[in-house]
């Protein structure tokens, strides 16, 4: 018996391996210094390990290959999402500095965590294996999972760590079992063999199943309705911090399998998927959007705005073009940053123990702090979809990929959703500016460096708004490879 | 340096964000410094690509710039680039000369105003959008820095926003350039319906294949032309430009006279390829200019604020770069748009260093022999009412000269007749504000003491005095070569298609070189007779023709009539439409919407149980109606 | 190529089959009497003192994954033991990352002293 030993190259998964060395460095730094060096340096070293893994990914940049035997896809789709969960990674480890210190948790395991959560999304996005997506599903929900939890004490975030768990590995069962019926059917797992055996010989009935149960999988990632019950609760336990991180980065490393695995291996069958994502994206639309008007907690209303963005980037896929696949990777990016933002000046005003985390707490924050009121106005345009903030030209994109697909209805219920979704994020912004104070609100502690961090993010918006250009080539540049 | 024109703009823009979001932090000698400075840069840059340019082999030019991709979406592309050739040269080397000139005069007028630092900002923007505004290469980034000076223009009119009438005029400004922008927005949206591009390049390369007169380029240039009687104060859009004297003086030396107000001319000299193309809009653009001329000019003779005779003079003037445009002297139009820019930042600077000295008084009435108390205002006050009314060598005399020729020989003389009336009356009044100011009895309360300004005003003065001078040497016409200024546009503009080449002889030009000076010195003769021989004869004059005076002191009640047919209408009409149709049915809709989906969004959540069993019984649904609907096929 | 598994179906559903069929039958002919002495777990022997769900000590639960982890661990190194000449290099080298990972693990609880009893 022989074995081919594969030829590998190692700088293909540079950052994969950045991160998940720092990650376990973290866990042998935090048992064995000493105090002293402790605390401070921690978030220190993870953002060096996130921006040496950026680096990398912008010199991989325009690389086009496999590795690991085709298990992994070396390819400027990945890079594109590598931009983006590295992103939000980097500013979710910023926002949380300071939030942990109050609640005196600033453990180096929360960041190797972190990074270890960025790995799995990673190659999820990179994945060229069902196996691998798996891999990458379990190594982001499992770090996922304990960071819900990390309050052990609150009553709340116990419960949203255990439902997320157990709903989670509930679906998780769903999608390895729809692997599973996909490989029944084809005889194997690399995306590719998978999308040669579909458009050969069509869809049987264990593709068929195989692929609902893909659906079933990925849609409770990136929080699909039906699929997207868990949200709320555990969006409102988990700490604020690590509510930022998942809504972004486990939502947008879920999209990158979903494309990349829709776009590959069934491009050839959309009559056989569209009008069940169609049905799934106007029901998840509809419920984020029309449950978030009765919120008053401000972190279960980003969550069900999370849900609601979820249908809109569903749109995109079920466009199933060019323009669109461009626009759920413009749309993720820009969703990173404005949300990311919201949820930083959600911290800032929550203050030590989440204390103000209703809406109403916010009023007169446009006359006593008129910077952070500022840049949460921005993010909250952005999140309605107003020009000239990035969230506008997402939409745009969006929605004329599926006109031009021909889903002329879906883009009438996304847009009347659009607006529907208008009432309760400028609700934030009449309440800041239009309501005085009930009481003082007190002082906001704010560093220097989440004071920076949230006005670069707004500008950000700002500035990928008016000017999309290049981003837009990059994101066009990405999605070459899904031919069509 | 060329290839980095970019950084022009970036320079003001730098000094806008200091001044805006420093402003309050840093010492005024640092916005003192930074104002002025980065328009000085810019101006520095601008003067090196002109030296690179006029070096560049033939085959290079004009140099496109891109900088970055701004908008893509399907077939549309808007770029952000910037088009470097002889047209747009010659509108930054104005923009930021004279800018940088009258940054220097603001750092002595605004020295003691409590909002230095905004001022700045605010000035340094509008550097910057009109910047963008010359050197775009396509109607959208055109339209950007169009949009951003007139945000300006707007932010500075209203610049003492605690006085009513500033923040009244600044509103007028607003939205009468909004129907001027509308009609420039529609013409490029034909332009994009039409052409596919909004690119000039491909706009204007395209336009040839077009018969002359089609009907699509009337429109469009035409759509383009109301955007240019917006921002350019032409009739029947000129009513904001006199109210807009509310803002400081330099303000109005910069934007109302010098640079924004010129940009529908630059505009229209930018598109000749499609006015050539469009007969009937060269008449109109004639036309207007032309009325627009005249009527301006007459109610100069007869307003007694300095500014306000200034301003009525700069709608006259522009009225006359129209009518250049109109009868197809593009060059001629440009040419006078630049000597205007010297001369008209000039004489408001001037007026604003009387101002200044007089206490913040404008009305010329309580003036008069001013001109040794001020000798150097009055000396370039001089220069510039002698350029004005186009007095050899002066820099007017040639820009004005040739389109007065121009209008005789290309258009039509009728339009000569009334454009050397018009320059008559241009030499009265600018002669009558001179003799009120500077000659006379004094006329001042006693509580004045009026006082020359510093040499931080006065240079800017003599510079500018001494460019009036001699600015229009550099299109002498008549000898075969020493007519610079017309070879170097000659490769942006457009000719109509002549039919027959007309070579006028020399001894005609110089006859009518000598009419039109002679109409001007009949126009200084009058005013001389009228305020410094027999000053009571004015009056006199007035009572002999009442009506007629009341007419034009009244500015022909233009203001009134558009009051009365379009302002109260369509207020009235939005009271009907705010009081009925959008507080009853309108809000009744929406406010029923809402409340359906308020009840709906009470019954969604009754879902969300908080157990997690039965989020599972959701997620188990789910898949059964998923594999369901994929096992029934 | 499904008729393979048939075996296994009709093993699942004997087996099923078995343990529905005695619960089922013992509750069909059995003889019910309900008294609360007949309903305590233990119908005879000790009387039941307290709840039963009382709070076991976190390191009975760490050590049980411990011992998860390196069986697994042992579960991969078996058949890496039987190819390892095939491997060579590139296997050690596979192995030794894996086992590096495991042994960060330990290290960590260790650090953290959750392997002390007190």
């Amino acid at each position: 018996m022989s074995i081919d030993i594969p030829t590998i190259c190692l700088t293909n998964i540079g950052p994969l391996i950045t991160l998940s060395v720092a990650g376990l460095l973290l866990l042998l730094f935090d048992a064995f210094s000493g105090k002293a060096m402790k605390k401070a340096h921690f978030h220190q070293f993870s953002l060096v390990a996130v921006v040496i893994a950026l680096l990398q990914t912008v010199w991989l940049w325009n690389r086009q290959t496999t590795d690991f035997s085709r298990m992994i896809y070396v390819d400027n789709f990945s890079f594109f999402f590598n931009v983006i969960f590295l992103l939000g990674t980097g500013i979710s480890i910023i926002l949380s500095v300071h939030y942990l210190e109050n609640y005196r948790k600033n453990y180096g395991e929360y960041y190797a965590l972190m990074l270890f959560a960025a790995v799995g999304m990673i190659l999820m996005a990179a994945g060229g294996n069902l196996v691998i997506i798996f891999l990458g599903v379990e190594i982001l929900s499992i770090p996922i999972y304990i960071l819900s939890g990390l309050f052990r004490e609150d009553l709340k975030s116990n419960e949203a760590a255990l439902k997320y768990l157990l709903l989670g590995a509930f679906s998780s069962a769903f999608l390895l079992f729809g692997i599973a019926m996909l490989y029944g059917g084809t005889g194997t797992f690399y995306l590719a063999d998978l999308a040669a055996f579909i458009k050969k010989s069509g869809m049987n009935g264990f593709t068929y199943v195989g692929m609902g149960l893909l659906i079933v999988g990925f849609g409770f990632k990136v929080s699909m309705a039906p699929f997207h019950m868990w949200t709320p609760d555990v969006y409102e336990g988990a700490p604020t911090s690590i509510t930022a991180f998942m809504s972004v980065g486990t939502k947008a490393a879920a999209f990158a399998a979903f494309l990349r695995v829709f776009l590959e291996v069934f491009p050839t069958v959309r009559m056989e998927w569209d009008l069940l994502l169609w049905v799934a994206a106007v029901a998840t639309m509809t419920v984020g959007n029309v449950t978030a008007l009765a919120q008053t907690n401000i972190k279960r209303m980003l969550a069900y705005s999370s849900i609601a963005h979820a249908g809109y980037i569903l749109v995109g896929l079920i466009a199933g073009n060019q323009l669109g696949a461009t626009g759920i990777l413009y749309y993720l990016l820009a969703y990173t940053i404005m949300n990311l933002g919201a949820f930083g000046v959600v911290i800032a005003v929550a203050r030590k123990k989440d204390n103000y985390l209703n809406i109403y707490d916010y009023a007169g924050l446009g006359f006593q702090y008129p910077g952070l009121a500022a840049v949460m106005s921005v993010f909250l345009f952005s999140l309605v979809g107003m020009p000239p903030t990035a969230g506008f030209l997402g939409k745009f994109y969006l929605f004329s990929a599926a006109v031009e697909a021909g889903y002329i209805w879906l883009v009438i219920i996304a847009v009347i959703n659009s607006l529907i979704s208008v009432y309760y994020y400028l609700r934030i912004t009449v309440i800041m500016y239009m309501q005085p104070a009930e009481a003082d609100l007190g002082p906001v502690a704010m560093t220097p460096v989440v004071n920076a961090t949230l006005i670069i993010s707004a500008l950000a918006v700002l500035l990928i708004g008016i000017f999309p250009g290049s981003i837009f080539q990059l994101a066009m540049n990405s999605v070459k490879i899904f031919g069509s | 340096m060329i290839q980095y024109v970019w950084l022009v703009p970036v320079f003001p823009l730098i000094g806008f964000l200091i001044n805006g979001l420093l402003g309050k932090k840093i010492s005024k000698n640092t916005v003192s410094l930074v104002g002025p400075g980065s328009v000085g840069l810019s101006f520095a840059w601008v003067l090196g690509c002109f030296w690179e340019y006029l070096h560049l082999p033939a085959k290079a030019k004009p140099v496109e710039v891109f900088v970055f991709n701004w908008i893509t979406s399907g077939t549309f592309n808007a770029q952000a680039a910037f088009l470097v050739d002889p047209l747009s040269l010659v509108m930054l080397l104005v923009v930021s000369g004279v800018g940088f000139l009258i940054h220097i005069y603001s750092v002595g007028y605004m020295h003691d105003d409590p909002g230095y630092a905004r001022y700045f900002s605010y000035l340094n923007l509008f550097v910057v959008n009109m910047l963008i505004l010359v050197m775009a290469n396509n109607f959208l980034l055109m339209f950007v820095g169009w949009e951003g000076v007139g945000l300006c223009s707007y932010l500075l009119i209203g610049y003492w926003y605690e006085k009513q009438s500033a923040s009244d005029a600044g509103k007028k400004a607003f939205v009468v350039n909004r129907i001027g922008d509308f009609g420039f927005l529609l013409g490029i949206f034909l332009i994009f319906y039409t052409f596919g591009t909004v690119n000039f390049r491909e706009v204007f390369a395209q336009a040839h294949n077009f018969p002359v007169g089609s009907a699509i380029l009337t429109i469009i240039t035409l759509c383009l032309f109301v955007g240019a009687t917006g921002k350019s104060a032409q009739i029947p859009l000129y009513t904001w430009l006199p109210d807009a004297m509310e803002g400081p003086t330099p303000v109005s030396a910069l934007i109302h006279a010098a640079t924004m107000v010129t940009a529908g001319v630059y505009m229209v000299a930018r598109c000749s390829a499609l006015y050539v193309m469009a007969p009937i809009s060269m008449t109109v653009v004639a036309v207007i200019g032309l009325a627009t001329a005249f009527m301006a000019a007459s109610i100069g003779l007869a307003q007694n604020d300095i500014k306000r005779v200034l301003a009525y003079s700069t709608v006259s003037q522009l009225g006359y770069m129209f009518l250049a445009c109109g009868v197809g002297a593009f060059v001629a139009a440009i040419f006078h748009l630049m000597t205007h820019a010297f001369f008209k930042a000039l004489l408001f600077l001037g007026s604003g260093s009387v101002i200044h000295g007089m206490h913040g008084e404008q009305d010329m009435r309580k003036m008069g022999a001013l001109k040794n108390k001020m000798p150097i205002t009055y000396a370039v006050m001089l220069v510039g009412t002698l350029a004005i009314a186009g007095i050899f060598p002066f820099a007017g005399f040639f820009s004005k000269d040739e389109i007065l020729f121009k209008a005789l020989t290309d258009g039509h003389v009728g339009y000569w007749a009334i454009a050397s009336l018009g320059a008559m009356m241009t030499a009265f009044y600018m002669f009558r504000l001179i003799f009120m100011t500077f000659y006379g009895e004094k006329r001042w309360d006693h509580h004045v003491h009026p006082h020359e300004s510093p040499p931080v005003m006065t240079i800017p003065l003599i510079i500018l005095a001494i460019l009036s001078t001699v600015g229009g040497f550099v299109g002498i016409p008549l000898i075969q070569g020493w007519n610079v200024f017309h070879e170097f546009l000659a490769p942006s503009i457009a000719h109509v298609a002549a039919g027959h080449e007309v070579h006028h002889s020399m001894t005609f030009e110089v006859m009518m070189m000598l009419v039109s000076m002679g109409v001007a010195g009949i126009g200084i003769f009058i005013a001389y007779k009228m305020y410094i021989k027999q000053p009571e004869l004015p009056a006199q004059v007035t009572a002999k023709v009442p009506g007629l005076y009341d007419l034009i002191y009244n500015k022909y009640y233009v203001d009134e009539i558009y009051d009365a047919t379009v302002v109260e209408p369509i207020k009235n009409g939005s009271v009907f439409l705010w009081q009925e149709a959008d507080s009853k049915v309108i809000d009744g809709a929406v406010n029923g919407t809402a409340s359906v989906v308020d009840r709906l969004s009470l019954v969604i959540r009754k879902l969300e149980t908080g157990y997690v069993q039965n989020y599972a019984l959701g997620i188990l649904i789910g898949v059964a109606v998923i594999t369901g609907y994929y096992l029934g096929r | 190529m499904l008729i393979d598994y048939l075996p296994i179906l009709v093993y699942f559903v004997i087996a099923l089959g078995v343990a529905v069929g005695m619960v089922a039958l013992s509750e069909a002919v059995g003889k019910k009497t309900h008294s609360t002495v007949k309903d305590l777990p233990y119908e005879c022997g000790m009387v039941p003192v307290g709840d039963a769900r009382s709070r076991y000590s976190v390191k009975f639960f760490v050590i049980a994954m411990f011992f998860l982890v390196f069986d697994i661990e042992a579960i991969f190194l078996y058949p890496w033991a039987v190819v390892f000449k095939q491997l060579g290099l590139f296997g050690l080298i596979e192995m030794a990352i894996f086992i590096i990972v495991l042994a960060v693990g330990l290290a960590y609880v260790w650090g953290k002293g959750a392997l002390q009893w007190e």
